[in-house]
C-alpha cells in the first residue's frame, strides 16, 4: 500500500537576508512526500509553505539541506532542469499565445517532435474539457477557464510531481467547490504526485491524501486528514485546524482534575511525571451534557447561538473558563438548554487528546 | 436625450474648452502648422537665380528629389548624389535604431528589475542626457572620437592600436553620435514595456524547461514588443531627420537628408527642391507615427 | 557580497549580460560629459594634454563679448518663450482636460503636439520662407524697423515649447480632486474665486515645471534658431555651433558645462516638482 517517497527534504534551511536581520522562512524541515500522493501543504501565511514548494520548484535554493527527487538530489538544479510542474497562483498564462500554444509550450521546450506535441496537448485540453477554445487567447477566457488552462500546460510535459500554489484562491466559492472536484479527478486519472499548498483547512482535509501542517517555518505534524484532525500533536495544529476547546489541569489515572477541582475522566490518561499541569483539547461535537452531579465538571450555560444545523452551546466552567460545545439542532430547532442552567460536562470516549504546547 | 439645460452645459463647456485653447492654436498656427503650408505651395514653385522662388507653378522641385537636369542638355537623369544621401540616411538611421535596441534593451530590463528604491535613481540617470543640450553632447562625442580624444588615447594605452584611428567626419562616427544622443528615446519606452510585464511568466517559462535564450526569444521580446516598435519609431524618426549630429560629426562630408534640405536653402540653391525633400521627410516620419499610433493601441488591447 | 541562498539561486529576471551591458551603457552615457567638463578646467590651451586645474577658459569666456551677448540673448528668448507658451499651455490644459470630450478636441490634441512631431528642420526652413515673407511685405508697407529683432525668435520658440509646458501641466491637472472645486463652490465661491483661490494653487506644481521644461527646451534649440535667427542674433547653442567649424578651444568646453549646470539643476527641480508624494 505505501508507495515509494519521490520528493524528499532534508534539513532544508531557508533563510531572507543576511546577518542579525535575517529572516528564516524554513528551519530545518524535513519530509517525505510518496509517489502518486495528493500531498497538502497547510498553514498561515508567512508559515513558509510557498518558500518550500518553490525549493521544490527550483526558484529558490535552500540556505542549507538538501532535496531528492526519486533518490537524486536536485537542490541545485535550476527549475527547467527539473522534471516538475508549477500551476502558478495567478496562473501566469502567457498573454500573447493562445491557449492550446501555452499547453503545447512546455512539450516544445523539451523537444519533443511536432506530431507528438500536437496529440498530447489534444489530450491534455480534452482532459480539462477546453477543447473548443482551444485557439483562444488567454485572456479572453473566464478565471475558471484560466485555472484549467494552466492546469493542463502544467501537466502537459508529464511531470514526476505537480505544484500547486494555492491555485483556487482567485475563484469564487462555487467554482472552488467545483475545481476541487476536478483536482481530485485530474490526479486520479494521471497519477500524477500532487503537492498542494494551500491555507484553507477546510480545502486541506477534503482533498488530501496526507496534510503537513506547518507554522513558523517549521512542520507541526504531517498525517492524514483523519490523524491531524483528531490527533493534533500540538496547540497550533489543534487550533488552526477547524475548531477546539483546551483545558489544562493536572493528570491523573483515567482523569483530568481541573484548577476548579473538579474531575473530567479521560479515557487513559495517566499521570505525568512531578505533577506538572497537561494540556487536553477536545473538539465541541466530542463534549458532552449530562444533568448537574453527572460524573464530570461543573458547568453553566452562558451563551446558546442557533446555527441551523448545529446549536452551539457557551458553557463557563466554575473558574470561569470557557467551553464551547456543538449540539446537533433537534427538529424542533429548541436544544431544551437555557441560558443560566447549570450542566455537568465530559468528554466522549477516546476525544480527548493531550496536545504539546 | 439630455434635457436642455444638459444640452445647453454641454455647449458651453465644448465653447469654454475652444476659448481657452485659442491662444496655443492662434501661435501653432503662425509659428508651426501654418508655414509648413507654405513649404507645400513652396516645393511647386519655380527656383530662383539666387535662392528664393519665382511664383511660378513646376513640378521640378519634386522630381528634382531624384533626378537632376543635366546643365547642357537639359534633360533628367538619375541622381546619384541624392541616392547617396537618402541611402545615408536611410541605412544610418536604420543601424541607429537597431544598435540602440541591442544596448537599450538591456539597460531597460536591468532598470526595471532594480529595487524599487533604487529604479528612479537609475531612471533619473537615463532621463538627464535625453533633456540635455543635443548639441553639448554631440560636441562631447566630438572629443572622445578625435584623434588625441579619449577614444584613441584608451586604444593605444591598451595597446589595441598603434596609431590613432580616424573615425571623425566618417559615417561611423555619425552612427556613434546618433546611438549616443538618441539612445535615451530607446531606453524609456522599453523600460515602460518592460515595468508592466509580469516576472511569474518567467518563472512559468522556466519551469516548463526553456532555457535562457528560449526565455527571452519565446516570452520577452514577444510580450514587450509594442514598446520594442515605441522604442524604434522614437530613434528612427529623430535620426532620419538629424541636422546638428551630421554636421558636427560628419563635417560636412557626410550630409543626411537634413543637411541637403540645409543646403538647398541656405547655400541658396534650389528653394523648391528643399521644400519637396522636407515635405517628402515629413511624410516619412508622418508615415512611422501612423505605424507607432495603430501598434501602440493593439499593444494596450491585449494585456 | 556574502554568499547566501539568495545568490545561489536560480534568480528568473536574470539575463546573462544584460547587467554588464546596462553598466557599459551607463559609463558611455556619461563618461563624455564628465570628460568634456574636466577639460573645461584644463590648464593647457591644447584640448589634447591635460595641464592642471584652473579656471582661465571660464574667465576667457567671460570676457568674451560674443559669449555674453549670446548668453543674454538666450536667456531673454528662453524667459520670453516660457512665459509665454506656460500660459498658452495652461490656458489649454484647462479646455481640454477634465471636460465632457466636445468635437474638435483630438484636432486640438494634434496641434498642440505637433512640434513633438514634425522634424526639427523642417519646421526650421518653413519658418524661415514664411519670417522671410512676412519681413518682405513689412519692407514693403514702409515698416521695414520690424524686420529685425528678437519677435520672430521668441514666437518660434513659444511654438515649439507649448507641447513641453502642456504635458505635466495637463497630467497635474488629472490627478487633481475635483470634488475640491465642487467643496468651493458650494462654499459659495463664484467659478473666479474657485479657479484663483483653489484650482490655481493646486495647479502650480504643475505650472512651474511645464515652465521649467519649456525654458530647458528653448534653451537648448539650435536648428530652428539657426535658420529664424537674422545676422548678429546668436544664441549660445548656435554661437557654439558656429565654433565647432574653427578651431576648437577649452573655452567651448566652459560654455558647454554652464550650459550643462544650469540644464540639470532646472531638471533636477523639475523631477523633485513633479515627483509623488509618498
Amino acid at each position: 500500500m505505501t508507495n515509494p517517497v519521490t520528493i524528499s527534504a532534508r534539513g532544508v534551511v531557508k533563510a531572507f537576508g543576511q546577518g542579525p536581520g535575517a529572516v528564516r522562512a524554513l528551519d530545518d524541515v524535513s519530509l517525505d512526500i510518496r509517489k502518486g500522493e495528493f500531498f497538502t501543504l497547510l498553514g498561515p501565511s508567512g508559515c513558509g509553505k510557498t518558500t518550500l514548494l518553490r525549493l521544490i520548484a527550483g526558484f529558490e535554493m535552500p540556505s542549507g539541506g538538501t532535496i531528492l527527487l526519486d533518490g537524486a538530489d536536485i537542490t541545485d538544479l535550476p527549475p527547467n532542469k527539473r522534471p516538475v510542474n508549477t500551476v502558478f497562483q495567478s496562473y501566469a498564462l502567457f498573454p500573447h499565445l493562445t491557449v492550446a500554444e501555452n499547453v503545447a509550450f512546455g512539450l516544445q521546450m523539451l523537444g519533443k517532435p511536432a506530431g507528438e506535441v500536437r496529440a498530447t496537448t489534444e489530450r491534455m485540453l480534452a482532459l480539462v474539457k477546453l477543447e473548443a477554445l482551444a485557439s483562444r487567447k488567454t485572456a479572453q477566457l473566464s478565471g475558471g477557464q484560466q485555472q484549467r488552462v494552466a492546469l493542463a500546460r502544467a501537466l502537459a510535459p508529464q511531470p514526476k510531481v505537480l505544484l500547486l500554489d494555492e491555485p483556487l484562491s482567485a475563484l469564487d466559492l462555487k467554482l472552488r467547490k467545483e475545481m476541487q472536484v476536478e483536482l481530485k479527478r485530474l490526479q486520479h486519472e494521471t497519477g500524477i504526485t500532487f503537492v498542494f499548498v494551500t491555507h484553507d483547512q477546510e480545502e486541506a482535509l477534503t482533498m488530501s491524501d496526507r496534510i503537513a501542517v506547518m507554522n513558523a517555518g517549521k512542520i507541526q505534524q504531517v498525517g492524514t486528514a483523519k490523524e491531524v484532525y483528531t490527533q493534533p500533536k500540538n496547540r497550533f495544529v489543534a487550533s488552526f485546524i477547524g475548531e477546539t476547546n483546551f483545558l489544562t489541569g493536572t493528570a491523573r489515572a483515567g482523569a483530568l482534575e481541573l484548577p476548579t477541582g473538579d474531575t473530567i475522566p479521560v479515557e487513559g490518561l495517566k499521570p505525568v511525571d512531578g505533577g506538572k499541569p497537561v494540556t487536553v483539547t477536545v473538539r465541541p461535537e466530542q463534549v458532552r451534557i449530562g444533568k448537574p452531579g453527572v460524573e464530570g465538571a461543573k458547568a453553566k450555560v452562558a451563551a446558546l447561538v442557533y446555527f441551523g444545523t448545529d446549536t452551539h452551546c457557551h458553557l463557563h466552567l466554575r473558574d470561569g473558563t470557557e467551553v464551547v460545545v456543538r449540539l446537533q439542532s433537534p427538529a424542533s430547532g429548541d436544544s431544551g438548554l437555557a441560558e443560566g442552567d447549570e450542566v455537568s460536562l465530559g468528554f466522549a470516549p477516546g476525544a480527548a487528546q493531550v496536545v504539546e504546547d | 436625450m439630455p434635457s436642455q439645460a444638459e444640452a445647453r452645459a454641454i455647449t458651453a463647456s465644448a465653447r469654454n474648452g475652444w476659448l481657452l485653447s485659442t491662444p496655443a492654436l492662434v501661435i501653432l498656427s503662425l509659428a508651426a502648422v501654418g508655414p509648413l503650408l507654405i513649404v507645400v505651395i513652396y516645393s511647386f514653385l519655380t527656383p530662383g537665380q539666387h535662392g528664393n522662388v519665382v511664383w511660378e507653378f513646376s513640378t521640378d522641385g519634386w522630381t528634382g528629389i531624384l533626378w537632376s537636369k543635366d546643365i547642357f542638355t537639359d534633360e533628367w537623369m538619375l541622381a546619384d548624389a541624392h541616392l547617396t544621401i537618402f541611402w545615408r540616411s536611410v541605412s544610418l538611421s536604420l543601424m541607429t535604431t537597431l544598435f540602440a535596441f541591442v544596448v537599450g534593451f538591456p539597460t531597460a530590463w536591468f532598470i526595471a528589475t532594480r529595487p524599487p528604491k533604487e529604479r528612479a535613481l537609475w531612471l533619473f540617470l537615463i532621463t538627464i542626457p535625453f533633456w540635455t543640450n543635443l548639441l553639448i553632447r554631440t560636441y562631447a562625442i566630438n572629443e572622445v572620437l578625435r584623434k588625441e580624444g579619449l577614444m584613441n588615447t584608451v586604444l593605444m594605452g591598451l595597446g589595441l592600436t598603434d596609431a590613432p584611428i580616424d573615425v571623425l567626419y566618417t559615417q561611423t562616427a555619425i552612427f556613434i553620435g546618433m546611438t549616443y544622443v538618441y539612445l535615451p528615446l530607446m531606453v524609456l519606452p522599453l523600460f515602460a514595456a518592460i515595468d508592466r510585464f509580469d516576472m511569474k511568466l518567467l518563472e512559468a517559462a522556466y519551469d516548463l524547461y526553456a532555457s535562457r535564450w528560449q526565455v527571452l526569444r519565446r516570452i520577452i521580446l514577444p510580450i514587450v514588443k509594442p514598446g520594442i516598435i515605441a522604442g524604434s519609431i522614437l530613434v528612427f524618426v529623430p535620426s532620419l531627420g538629424a541636422y546638428v549630429t551630421p554636421r558636427v560629426l560628419g563635417g560636412g562630408k557626410q550630409m543626411m537628408i537634413g543637411n541637403f534640405i540645409e543646403l538647398q536653402f541656405l547655400q541658396g540653391k534650389n528653394w523648391p527642391l528643399g521644400a519637396a525633400l522636407s515635405m517628402l521627410l515629413l511624410l516619412i516620419v508622418m508615415a512611422a507615427l501612423l505605424v507607432y499610433v495603430r501598434y501602440a493601441n493593439r499593444g494596450s488591447s491585449h494585456g | 557580497m556574502a554568499k547566501s541562498g539568495a545568490d545561489r539561486g536560480f534568480q528568473v529576471a536574470r539575463v546573462p549580460g544584460f547587467a554588464i551591458t546596462a553598466i557599459v551603457v551607463f559609463v558611455a552615457l556619461y563618461l563624455p560629459i564628465f570628460t568634456l567638463v574636466a577639460y573645461s578646467f584644463n590648464a593647457s590651451t591644447s584640448l589634447a594634454v591635460w595641464g592642471g586645474f584652473s579656471l582661465d577658459w571660464y574667465a576667457r569666456a567671460w570676457d568674451n563679448d560674443q559669449v555674453k551677448d549670446a548668453t543674454l540673448r538666450s536667456l531673454i528668448i528662453a524667459s520670453f518663450a516660457a512665459v509665454i507658451s506656460t500660459t498658452v499651455a495652461t490656458m489649454a490644459a484647462l479646455g481640454t482636460t477634465r471636460r465632457r470630450d466636445f468635437k474638435g478636441q483630438t484636432f486640438i490634441y494634434v496641434m498642440i503636439n505637433q512640434p513633438l512631431m514634425v522634424p526639427e528642420i523642417v519646421t526650421a526652413v518653413a519658418l524661415m520662407i514664411v519670417f522671410g515673407l512676412v519681413k518682405v511685405w513689412l519692407t514693403s508697407i514702409g515698416m521695414g524697423g520690424l524686420t529685425t529683432g528678437l519677435g520672430y525668435l521668441i514666437l518660434a520658440h513659444a511654438a515649439f515649447c507649448i507641447p513641453f509646458a502642456y504635458l505635466p501641466i495637463r497630467a497635474r491637472l488629472e490627478g487633481m480632486d475635483l470634488t475640491l472645486e465642487t467643496a468651493a463652490a458650494d462654499l459659495y465661491a463664484t467659478p473666479w474665486q474657485t479657479f484663483r483661490r483653489v484650482t490655481l494653487p493646486l495647479l502650480a506644481p504643475g505650472i512651474i515645471a511645464g515652465a521649467m521644461l519649456a525654458f530647458v527646451i528653448s534653451l537648448d534649440d539650435v536648428v530652428i534658431t539657426e535658420f529664424v535667427k537674422s545676422g548678429g542674433q546668436d544664441t549660445l547653442p548656435t554661437y557654439m555651433l558656429g565654433q565647432m567649424r574653427r578651431q576648437l578651444t577649452p573655452e567651448i568646453n566652459a560654455v558647454s558645462t554652464m550650459l550643462l549646470g544650469l540644464t540639470v539643476v532646472l531638471l533636477t527641480a523639475f523631477f523633485l516638482l513633479t515627483r509623488k508624494k509618498t
